[in-house]
């Protein structure tokens, strides 16, 4: 394997520093925040940024919050280990957690952080659609102070972000949601987590008091088009109605529809197409039953 | 671009100059001479070249010098302490959990890794913690009943 080729590293220890760095050296510098996409891009692709800044010294981006309004916010650099094993998200939004779990290797997951995955962009990535059927908001920084972006808008095509070279994302944060909020992410991958997936698709509606209606509902996926995408018309079709086999088979099948595929070296579009059906129907009936106990009995289930 | 690094390295501190670029594994291996950890893909596939930073198993071969400062780093050449093996290598060792030898130390490193946190893992524990560590001679059954044997070895000390 190839190795970096020699760059100039810097890393700033406050926001303040870090912007008034990205201005004086100019466009061509890269974040770098656990590694795993951009050292791999350094080695495997040959890519030679002018600059890396290392964000890891920058205070405040760290850790998972649950604040006392319901909101959880989850600093940038967050590995997706910790999102696996937060007892807080594991109790809320097992969902989330399991998303999380289906990134590369615990090797991996120790040093992938949820700010470096958002600001790469790969449209398979695996906490976004859960994270945008959650209803998620990021924070964006950079000298001119913050701004805050829904995650589903945050996306701009493989690679492409709304963020501004002198930007750099701060936090993810999760909106209030209501106790009976369900959820499920199924990652469709021959290979499991150390495959990137075919197919991701994330449901999460919300049952209501008494009649089981779902409610509030969010189908997002992944992998089938430039950025992660919500089903509308697949939500729309579910929204307010009683779930059933037959439903969600319908649902999926509107899914299906609005899933925008490629045909590429894992999987032609149509078979991309079909299994966003097959995962979406999947994926809302999993949901209704509950989060699965280990990951066996997950993937057994699933497949 | 050099820079001076002080970080911790199988339980002693250690200082030395190093180009920020330089990835941990080649450091390892190249400048201070641990060549233990080995180097299978490259790319974060394999899990040959993984070690421990600060208690967590990573791949070294995603790991830059620069971000090493302060950090505490184990590597296969620190699992021994004295004389002893480890319990994970003394099992791997009993139970023929080698075949080539080369994805060895990443395994012993992933596995000191799951016992740490975990000393009563399921076979199904033990095949999800070492999904990012590849054996190409396939000698998975042995593996995971070296784990299995290290763990009960742990369980049993813990009691005395």
């Amino acid at each position: 394997m190839k190795r970096t080729e020699p760059f100039e590293m810097y890393q700033p220890t406050s926001l303040k520093e870090a912007s008034r760095l990205l201005k004086e050296k100019g466009p061509g510098g890269r974040f770098l925040a656990g590694g795993t996409d951009l050292v791999i891009a350094m080695k495997e692709k040959g890519l030679v940024p002018k600059y890396v800044v290392d964000l890891k010294r920058l205070p405040g981006l760290t850790g998972i919050h649950e604040n006392k309004d319901g909101r959880i916010t989850i600093g940038a650099l967050t590995t997706m280990r910790e999102i696996e094993t937060s007892p807080v998200l594991t109790k809320k939004y097992p969902f989330l957690c399991q998303s999380a779990a289906e990134v590369g290797s615990i090797q991996i997951r120790n040093r992938a952080t949820v700010g470096g995955n958002m600001s790469n962009a790969t449209p398979s990535a695996d906490v976004a659609p859960s994270l945008i059927a959650l209803q998620a908001k990021t924070t964006i920084a950079s000298a001119a102070g913050e701004r805050t972006v829904a995650l589903e808008e945050f996306f701009r095509g493989p690679g492409q972000n709304v963020m501004s070279t002198d930007e750099i994302l701060t936090e993810v944060t999760i909106p209030k949601t209501s106790s009976r909020l369900v959820g499920e992410y199924i990652k469709f991958s021959p290979r499991e987590m150390m495959d990137l997936a075919y197919v991701g698709v994330a449901v999460v509606y919300t049952l209501g008091e008494k009649e089981k209606t779902c409610e509030a509902v969010h189908i997002v996926l992944g992998a089938v088009a430039p950025t992660p995408i919500r089903a509308k018309k697949a939500e729309d079709a579910l929204e307010g109605q009683i779930l059933s086999e037959a439903l969600a088979e319908k649902v999926g099948a509107l899914a299906a529809e609005e899933a925008k595929p490629i045909s590429d070296v894992r999987s032609s579009a149509e078979y991309r197409r079909a299994m966003v059906g097959a995962m979406t129907k999947r994926a809302l009936l999993n949901a209704a039953v509950g989060p699965a106990k280990s990951w066996v009995e997950r993937r057994d289930r699933r497949y | 671009m050099n820079q001076k690094i002080q970080f911790t390295l199988n339980g002693k501190s250690t200082t030395m100059e190093a180009p920020t670029h330089r990835l941990l594994l080649d450091l390892l291996r190249d400048e201070i001479g641990l060549t233990g950890t080995k180097e299978g893909c490259g790319t974060g596939d394999c899990g040959a070249c993984t070690v421990l930073m600060n208690g967590k198993p990573v791949n070294s071969c995603l790991v830059l010098s620069g971000e090493l400062e302060g950090a505490s780093i184990v590597t296969i050449e620190g699992l021994k302490i004295g004389p002893e093996l480890d319990a994970v290598q003394n099992a791997f060792v009993r139970d023929g959990g080698a075949q080539c030898g080369y994805c060895t130390p990443g395994m012993l490193m992933m596995s000191k890794a799951l016992l740490d946190e975990n000393s009563n893992p399921t076979e199904d524990d033990i095949r999800f913690a070492l999904s990012g560590n590849l054996c190409r001679c396939t000698g998975y059954a042995k593996i995971i009943q070296a784990v299995q044997d290290a763990a009960a070895m742990i369980r049993s000390k813990n009691v005395q």
